[in-house]
């Protein structure tokens, strides 16, 4: 599998919200951008010091416009690199790469009504959805919720693109979004998408499980930031190698500065695209990634290797 | 012949009770009562909330099923003459219902078909709509050349209801049109058919 890098031009920073930057990025050779869908993201290339950050970020906007992608990044406290690198170090006017947009959360149009919902940063991709479905005349809802008013990014302009139709909570002020609620009140047809914190994401999903809501009617960003954990080794069967993971590095990432060309698409957890067959390992291992099922995290035959690691010594996987 | 072994042919995985829901909703036609009949039977127990059965009932309450549908401890039984009339009674009452409601489609391939497709037009994941299949196999085929449905097919071969051509009833399927695909079989030598079999029986 190929990758194909786009090279942009850092045009514009700004502080958005607490701790919230966004980032406009303009092509550098001339040619448009490719135009994405609502919910896409990009895996955005950060050069710190001597490794490659490849992190993903959904696209903010704007939906028509090829001239400019906008990402937005939350300063994250236990960052492995990537926020800090770019509310630290990257500056207008500098020069990276990012992937072609791919899209793993994409709306059902098929929906009577679409029930939009966003926790603090998880608003990206959600706001690029609102902009489709206002522009399609499409019936929704955006509810959106944060800590504090000035920890919202986007949150003046939802207010004057939707008006009613966005919901706002602010956690601080002890408004909070009553899923139990809003779920039951929603017409039949209606799709839920949600993005924000991994745990909001599960106890939303598991109550609208829990209200009925079919499971082809929930959609969610899932993605996991591989965290670090302690270093081992890797052993691919094929060619005999063996390669150290450092315990900031991901295995996939490791494979890359090893010279390797491994799959991948999200480095997220998410998409599936680095599926890997485990031959043998001296330990468990730890799976960070929704893509895999429950029975087949249990088998412990395959890995994500853009976020999952393992706890042991040695890991010999079909590569 | 192009008639099996086509991605699009419906399944139909069977009735299980969805604990979670709040309001259930069964289409049935003909023998597909009985699906409804047995999961009462097997599950009743874990279904709760409002439960609504709209029957397509050809026999006009004459059959054995319609006393014990009445029998069930469901809200409301629509006994309606025609499938048609059940299909647009059906679309009314999803129209009004919330999510957290369950559709159900048992009986014939038809009646499952256009419960599917009136699902779907609502907004509803053709895949979220409980499928039993039970009675007839005969086929709504759509004739790809005229664009005409013609009902009951029974046989490999139907004559269009609406241009007349010779079709064969293919088992490519269209989940918008709820109906299998009809295509002309002697185009090139008119009046030359392959035997005609009675297979969807």
């Amino acid at each position: 599998m190929t990758h194909v890098e786009i090279p942009v031009r850092v045009a514009r920073i700004e502080m958005v919200a607490d701790r919230i930057k966004s980032v406009r990025l303009m092509r550098t050779d001339g040619l448009p951008l490719p135009a994405f869908s609502a919910g896409s993201h990009v895996l955005v290339h950060l050069r710190a010091g001597s490794r490659t950050i490849k992190n993903p970020y959904s696209l903010a906007g704007p939906l028509h416009d090829t001239s400019w992608y906008e990402i937005a990044v939350l300063k994250a406290e236990n960052s492995r690199g990537g926020s800090r690198f770019v509310h630290e170090q990257l500056h207008e006017g500098a020069q990276i790469t990012i992937s072609p947009p791919v899209s793993l959360f994409s709306l059902d149009l098929r929906a009577r009504k679409h029930l939009l919902i966003a926790g603090g940063i998880g608003i990206t991709p959600i706001m690029s959805m609102a902009a489709q479905l206002s522009e399609l005349g499409a019936p929704f809802e955006l509810h959106y919720c944060t800590r504090t008013h000035a920890s919202g990014a986007y949150l003046d302009a939802l207010k004057e693109a939707y008006g009613s139709r966005l919901h706002h909570y602010e956690s601080a002020r002890a408004r909070r979004i009553d899923i139990e609620r809003l779920l039951p009140q929603q017409p039949l047809g209606t799709h839920l998408y949600i993005c924000g914190p991994q745990a909001m994401i599960e106890d939303v999903m598991r109550q609208a499980r829990d209200a009925g809501w079919p499971t082809q009617h929930l959609h969610a960003e899932h993605f996991a930031a591989p965290s670090g954990g302690h270093p081992f080794d890797v052993k691919l069967l094929k060619s005999g190698r063996t390669i150290h993971v450092k315990e900031d590095e991901s295995i996939l990432q490791s494979l890359e500065d090893a010279g390797l060309t491994p799959p991948y698409l999200c480095r997220g957890g998410a998409c599936g695209q680095c599926e890997t067959s485990v031959a043998s390992c001296d330990g468990s291992i730890l799976h960070f990634d929704h893509y895999l099922s429950d029975e087949e995290k249990q088998a412990g035959n395959k890995i994500m290797i853009c976020v999952s690691r393992l706890k042991g010594s040695r890991i010999t996987l079909d590569l | 012949m192009l008639v099996a072994g086509i991605k699009s042919r419906p399944l139909y995985p069977g009735f299980a009770p969805d604990r979670h829901c709040r309001e259930h909703v069964f289409a049935i036609d003909g023998e597909g009562a009985q699906a409804v009949l047995d999961l009462f039977a097997a599950h009743g127990a874990q279904l709760s909330g409002r439960m609504t059965i709209v029957f397509a009932d050809a026999a006009a309450g004459k059959s054995e099923y319609a006393a014990r549908l009445d029998q069930l401890p469901v809200d409301v039984v629509h006994r309606m003459p025609t499938l048609g009339t059940a299909m647009q009674r059906l679309r009314a009452v999803l129209k009004a219902s919330r999510m957290g409601t369950r559709i159900y489609a048992a009986g014939s391939e038809t009646l499952i078909g256009l419960t599917v497709q009136i699902a779907q037009e609502l907004g509803m994941d053709p895949q979220s709509v409980m499928t039993e299949h039970r009675g007839t196999l005969a086929r709504r085929v759509q004739c790809v050349h005229c664009k005409g449905f013609t009902d009951n097919a029974r046989t490999n071969i139907i004559q269009c209801a609406h241009c007349h051509a010779n079709l064969l009833v293919r088992d490519h399927y269209s989940r918008r049109l709820a109906a299998f695909q009809g295509v002309c079989v002697d185009a090139e030598a008119p009046g030359e058919l392959p035997e005609i079999v009675e297979i969807f029986k």
